[in-house]
């Protein structure tokens, strides 16, 4: 009989991305990273602000084509385990219309020291903000609405 | 020509009106169909701050497409 996968791997098990859209619940998803051989958490949360560039900002609304937001998140923990192999890590994106001071996204890292917990945590965020393929488009106080980058990169175009 | 068929997200789905389309193009790489699609829907984002992928992979604005693939166009991205 096999054995399962995970008793060899058990340490993969917790790396995950995940989108949702549902109310991410950062309490929840942190108790998965519990690990007796770690001496670290470090979490962030990215929150929906009321402002931005000068402008009121009422709601946003995130697109994601998910097939590859899942694929490059992975490649993206993948890298981070391999810089820190006792990592383990665990993001979930929000999609959908979400109102000022929701989450928007979460990363959880646990590791057996606060170093490589907190340099963790910051190359995930830092690398999901730039490769994945998810939209935000904000909806302002008055009326109007767009797309985060897109307008500030045709206007330095 | 390649039957080529390109799909657009967040704001070049808006600017296309569309999300997805078939179109016969003689095209050799991926900056050449997103040239057409630009010249066809007078979109003007420069493809440096744009990623393309090719059937669900990503890709560069160098790689060549083949008659029959799906090139998916993705506008600059703001997650987080």
């Amino acid at each position: 009989m096999e054995t399962p996968y995970c008793c060899f791997h058990r340490s993969r098990v917790v790396d995950v991305i995940e989108l949702t859209t549902s109310e991410i619940r950062p309490d929840a998803l942190r108790a998965r990273l519990i690990d007796p051989a770690a001496g670290a958490y470090c979490g962030f949360e990215g929150w929906i602000r009321n402002h931005n560039e000068g402008q009121s900002v009422l709601r946003l609304e995130y697109e994601a084509y998910e097939p590859l937001a899942l694929t490059e998140g992975e490649k993206i923990l993948e890298e981070a385990r391999s810089q820190h192999p006792h990592l383990r890590a665990h993001c979930v994106h929000r999609t959908g219309l979400l109102e000022i001071g929701e989450c928007a996204v979460w990363v959880g890292v646990s590791a057996p020291h606060r170093d490589e917990a907190f340099q963790a945590c910051r190359y995930i965020i830092d690398q999901l903000k730039v490769r994945l393929p998810i939209w935000k488009k904000e909806h302002y106080v008055d009326g109007h609405s767009g797309w985060v980058n897109c307008e500030r990169c045709a206007k330095s175009a | 020509m390649k039957n080529i068929t390109v799909r657009y997200f967040a704001m070049f789905r808006e600017h296309a009106g569309i999300g997805e389309e078939t179109l016969s193009l003689d095209a050799e790489t991926t900056a050449d169909v997103f040239h057409a699609t630009q010249d066809r829907h007078g979109s003007s984002e420069p493809s440096g701050h744009c990623k393309v992928a090719i059937n669900d992979v990503m890709a560069d604005w160098d790689s060549i497409v083949s008659d029959g693939d799906t090139v998916l166009l993705f506008p600059p991205v703001a997650g987080g």
